[in-house]
């Protein structure tokens, strides 16, 4: 009993940075430029549950992943972790995708791997946070998704039993792989990379694919396979009085509640 | 759940703009009764499709039912609520019939610049009022998935009439690749964030006390409930039901206290109706004091009894 596991994973803006993206009030557009990035962080999530899934069936674990050069950083590091092979799909041609351009490449490069059992994705990521593409992958994929996972357990290998909250209590899901499952941070705790991680890291399959190594319709990929646009964007006015207090903390603390009691709210 | 008859009261309100009907899909087992309400909240048709197999959400299933109706049917628009289960089916529906999503839209137009009348679907960007447009200008129908409290409820009216139209229920074993085999509801007790005057909320700064546990005492001296960030979600510190943000909810209170919570957009979106908004944060860099309206620069672990001192001395 062995299975095939893809790991779909993104590089994305560090959080904490996110105050300095920049719009431009011309044009509209939005500049990413010089923010430091990050592996997504629930994408970490997502690498660990294929890892210990590999553990226990024996197996093989994939990460891929569809960015700009750059983004092999974040596939380096999940073959540190312990991943045995690397996928970036990388091309201009697949650029200013939306989230159903970049679930079409992502499905046309597994479909390339073939063979997969389970594909597995951060529930969302921390840029766009829309939590469009796990679902829109497996659906080009024509396999099942289930989302949200906080516990995936597989009692034979094949029948995937899977636990995920919703707003008022939690449902129990069952599927057969092939399947696609979106983790929730909740699921595990990620492991740290090895030093044996990072000295094999050279010896593990990365490769690289463009438009012309995946089967893929021109009019469905990057900003013709996009459906949604961006338009202007601009700034609101945050109409907020920010009255930052000084002094001690008590002193602060005074002032604040005679202005809440002042306003009837305490 | 509200968002339903919230984001319906903004469907009718978007179709009278393009001169055009309200419908409302309703899946489950023996729902009669939600079928009447819809209509009583606006909706001109509601499409019910009823059978026990549809009991529990079915994402295979579901996403069949509603893909061949939009086929049928061929609306301009489609709103979905963005919750636990509207975030997994929405994005389907989407892949399938090959449309364009967007997600917790913040706001709805309709531009009528062009050609023809277009969705435009507001989204908090990422750094302080940003804000981005997004259309999906071909495809149709245009998708957007909604959070609660965004948008307003419209009032009852039991004297609008619609169409009640049962749907034929046609699936097979491929439309159950995945079954949802239980359920199981918790009823949260205590103030609800969405009905609460007062809510307190905490983020990833109160990570070093690893729960939200300093800031009860405040919450019940206020009668507050206490809501969380998705990095509090994420930290198991709250239940969905309390998270705060284009994830969560949007919610209107009184006083929001937001406590240890740096302030990123997708979190502020969510509380842009709240009356007055406190923030208590070590950072004095965070970008949650450009969003409040009293702001004090400390630790929460100081700060928190010492209101709680002076709140029992009032």
């Amino acid at each position: 009993m062995s299975l095939n596991i893809v790991v779909c994973i993104k590089q994305v803006p560090n959080p904490d940075y996110f105050s300095k993206i920049t719009l431009d009030p011309e044009t509209g557009a939005i500049s990413r430029k010089n923010i430091p990035t990050i592996l997504n962080p629930v994408d970490e999530n997502a690498i660990e549950e294929a890892l210990r899934l590999r553990e226990r069936f024996s197996g093989k674990v994939t990460a891929i992943s569809m960015g700009p050069p750059q983004a092999k950083e974040v596939l380096d590091w999940a073959l540190t972790l312990g991943v045995d092979e690397s996928v970036l799909l990388c091309d201009r041609a697949f650029a200013a995708a939306d989230s159903l351009a970049t679930a079409y490449v992502l499905a046309a490069g597994i479909r390339k791997i073939g063979n997969v059992d389970i594909v597995l994705c951060g529930n969302e990521s921390v840029d766009g946070a829309t939590e469009q593409v796990g679902p829109q992958v497996a659906e080009l994929l024509d396999i099942p998704h289930i989302c949200n996972a906080t516990d995936i357990s597989l009692p034979n290998g094949r029948q995937a039993v899977v636990r995920r909250n919703i707003e008022y209590g939690h449902l129990t899901i069952e599927g057969c792989v092939p399947l696609l499952i979106t983790v929730s941070r909740e699921i595990n705790q990620p492991r740290t990379a090895t030093a044996e991680g990072i000295l094999t890291l050279m010896d593990k399959v990365s490769r690289t694919w463009g438009v012309k190594d995946i089967e893929v319709d021109n009019d469905a990929i990057g900003l013709a396979g996009s459906p949604t646009r961006v338009g202007k964007s601009y700034e609101q006015k945050l109409e907020r009085e920010r009255m930052i207090l000084t002094g001690s903390v008590d002193e602060m603390v005074a002032a604040a509640i005679k202005r809440l009691k002042a306003e009837a709210l305490v | 759940m509200d968002v339903s008859l919230e984001i319906l009261g903004k469907a009718s309100e978007l179709a009278e703009e393009i001169g055009g009907g309200t419908a409302a899909i309703l899946i489950g087992d023996e729902l009669s009764p939600l079928a009447r309400e819809l209509i009583a909240y606006g909706a001109d048709k509601v499409y019910l499709f009823s059978d026990p197999r549809l009991t529990y959400y079915q994402s295979d299933a579901y996403t069949r039912l509603i893909s061949d109706l939009l086929e049928k049917q061929q609306p301009e628009i489609l709103l979905l609520g963005g919750t636990t289960i509207g975030m997994d089916l929405a994005p389907s529906v989407a892949a399938r019939i090959k449309t364009g999503l967007t997600a917790h839209s913040c706001k709805l137009e309709i531009d009528k610049s062009g050609d023809k009348p277009l969705l435009m679907a507001a989204v908090p960007g990422w750094g302080g009022g940003m804000i981005v447009n997004i259309a999906c200008p071909e495809h149709r129908p245009q998708m957007v998935t909604v959070q609660q409290g965004v948008m307003e409820k419209p009032p009852r009216d039991d004297h609008h009439s619609g169409e009640l139209i049962p749907m034929e229920v046609k699936l097979n074993e491929r439309d159950f690749r995945v079954k949802c085999i239980e359920m199981v509801e918790t009823i949260p007790e205590g103030p609800q964030i969405d009905t609460s005057d007062v809510v307190v909320v905490g983020g990833y700064g109160m990570k070093c006390q690893g729960s939200l546990l300093p800031l009860e005492e405040l919450t019940d001296l206020l009668h507050g409930a206490l809501g969380g960030t998705r990095p509090a979600l994420d930290e198991g510190w709250i239940p969905e039901c309390s998270m705060i943000g284009v994830n969560g909810k949007a919610i209107g209170p009184k006083l929001l206290i937001t406590i240890g919570t740096s302030g990123a957009n997708h979190y502020t979106a969510g509380f842009v109706k709240a009356g007055t908004v406190m923030a208590i944060n070590s950072d004095p860099d965070a970008p949650i004091f450009d969003v409040c309206d009293i702001g004090i620069v400390g630790d929460a672990l100081e700060v928190v009894p010492a209101m709680v001192k002076a709140l029992k001395a009032l």
